[in-house]
């Protein structure tokens, strides 16, 4: 019976938070931006028509980099927004736990940035149209974005229940993500192995998204990639339900 | 009923709440008093379980707040200070989700949502966004939200604050029709509402309880409870003061306004308990003059909660 509350509880508050979501201008906005700037960036600076690739490279490669602004930009209100009209109150005196609220909020935030996601369908219709692609690569290149996408909203979910005001938490986020890209980004790992033992910069690197991401991309599902991402939203969201439970104001 | 057991809250070196207990039983509405910032809206978080107390606990129902959470928070509704309702969704939308995670489903959640809508007045306003809505709306939507699961303990932290007089009124008059099967707890400063409202009072100052009693209790800790405040018209001959202080159970009589001839007295009486008035009366018509106003004082609650919170500082 627990089990059966837990996953109608997670559902209910999902929904509400989702028709939240579209209830608001923020979700359009929100994916007309993602949508402008994922279409600028694959044409105009990957210069998909004139690479002749019938792949998403060009589509694929910018995502870390577009969400590591986006995906906190739609995590800060998660927390910082119900605590500053004091909804928090109501919220987290439901009878429902901490937990269900946090997965709830979570997925419906995660569950958006997805829609959003799946709007860009018409790059793989042009790209099936223009060649052969190998939709296996496709398909694994979405699932690792979207998990990307996950990690940073975990982060952004974490900072967001840290802080009153959604700036603060934006901006902790962005930080945070930066970290995770910036681990693997080439130059930084170049610098490193210009000193450090191989095992230290193989470590660096492989705290970051980017190297995960890469991988994953190429169409190779790797269960190191997936535990990756699940472990580091995982701990990110029981960080993020600890702050909660343990605050002191509204 | 719910049970207030040593709550405590510290922040930092601050003591919010200091060894809080009390007891609320069905039936009874408890109006929760205090200046600001004396801890009531605190102690109202700790019983709804928002955030827990540095010690002692609160049973609801027989349920313990702490460890069996969830029991104890299905039996209450709860209407936080300032009425927080989120401002995109509609008002029908709104109680939707909450009849929902109170678990409500199918008819019998659209009845539930459609009688609570009637009862709080909002059946006009149902498809309106909330943040179109005006305070008093927005105050009515909340209150809907807090009764819509029928809670048998309701807990309401300044419900007719912001609101104008009769939107307090209505709000007084739904609260008092609940009463009789449910224990309310509310917090106010205002003090005519405990008198309309209440039918027990709890005050608190610095995190303390300073005085938990009725109403009428409350006021007979005035100072001028009892006394008879007199005005009587004519030329006053010398000595009414000292002819009402020699008469039988007068402890001290004081003037309290004259104006030409017309004087007002206010006659303290040796025991609040035992009546002077007719004998003041007597007194002063045998004198020849003519009483223009006679009653016997209450006293009121503002003296006594000035009194009450200001002398434990």
């Amino acid at each position: 019976m627990q089990n059966g509350n837990f996953l109608r509880n997670i559902w209910i508050i999902m929904k509400r938070e989702l028709a939240g979501y579209f209830g608001s201008p923020v979700a359009y906005v929100f994916i007309v931006i993602f949508l402008l700037l994922t279409g600028f960036f694959t044409f105009y600076v990957s210069n998909f028509f004139e690479a002749g690739q019938a792949d998403l490279n060009g589509f694929f490669q910018w995502h870390p980099w577009l969400f590591m602004f986006l995906v906190p930009s739609v995590a800060m209100r998660l927390w910082a927004e119900e605590r500053r009209l004091g909804t928090i109150e109501l919220l987290l005196t439901l009878p429902v736990t901490v937990t269900d609220v946090v997965l709830g909020k979570f997925l419906a935030a995660w569950c958006f940035i997805g829609i959003a996601l799946s709007l860009t369908f018409p790059l793989v219709l042009t790209v099936i149209y223009l060649g052969n692609p190998d939709l296996g690569v496709i398909f694994c290149a979405y699932l690792g974005s979207f998990l990307m996408a996950g990690t940073f909203l975990s982060v952004g979910s974490m900072t967001s229940a840290l802080t009153r005001s959604q700036v603060v938490s934006f901006i902790l986020a962005v930080v945070a993500c930066l970290f995770l890209i910036l681990a693997g980004f080439a130059p930084v790992t170049a610098m490193l192995s210009g000193w450090a033992p191989i095992w230290l910069v193989d470590l660096v690197s492989s705290t970051s998204v980017l190297s995960h991401f890469a991988s994953i991309s190429r169409g190779v599902l790797d269960m190191r990639d997936l535990l990756y991402y699940l472990s580091v939203m995982v701990f990110m969201i029981v960080v993020n339900g600890v702050i909660l439970q343990n605050r002191e104001s509204a | 009923m719910i049970e207030v057991k040593h709550l405590t809250k510290q922040f930092g070196h601050h003591m919010a709440v200091d060894d809080i207990s009390f007891t609320a039983k069905k039936g009874e509405i408890l109006g929760f008093l205090g200046p600001n910032g004396a801890g009531k809206s605190t102690t109202m978080r700790m019983i709804t379980g928002f955030f827990p107390p540095t010690s002692g606990t609160v049973i609801v129902g027989g349920n313990d707040i702490l460890t069996q959470s969830i029991a104890a928070r299905k039996k209450i509704g709860y209407l936080p200070e300032n009425a927080p309702v989120y401002p995109d969704m509609t008002v029908n939308r709104y109680l939707d989700f909450c009849a929902e995670i109170r678990g409500f489903s199918g008819a019998a959640k659209r009845r539930r949502v459609d009688e609570t809508l009637e009862r709080c007045f909002l059946t006009s306003v149902r498809h309106q966004a909330v943040s179109t809505l005006s305070k008093g709306y927005k105050q009515r939507v909340c209150f809907a939200q807090s009764i819509l699961h029928d809670p048998e303990y309701l807990i309401f932290d300044e419900p007719t604050d912001g609101l104008d007089p009769n939107q307090k009124h209505e709000v007084r008059l739904m609260i008092r029709e609940m009463s009789t099967t449910k224990a309310i707890i509310f917090s106010t400063h205002i003090l005519d509402e405990v008198d309309t409202v209440c039918s027990r009072a709890i005050i608190i100052a610095d995190g303390k309880v300073v005085a938990d009693d009725t109403p009428d209790g409350l006021r007979r800790r005035s100072a001028f409870h009892g006394s008879v405040v007199l005005t009587v018209q004519g030329t006053a001959p010398e000595g009414l003061e000292n002819g009402l202080t020699e008469l039988d159970g007068v402890a001290s009589v004081s003037i309290v306004e004259i104006d030409g001839d017309r004087r007002t007295l206010r006659i303290f009486p040796d025991y609040p308990e035992v009546p002077v008035a007719d004998r003041v009366i007597a007194s002063a018509v045998k004198k020849g003059l003519e009483i223009t106003s006679v009653f016997v004082e209450k006293g009121r609650l503002d003296d006594v909660f000035r009194d009450i919170t200001t002398t434990t500082r």
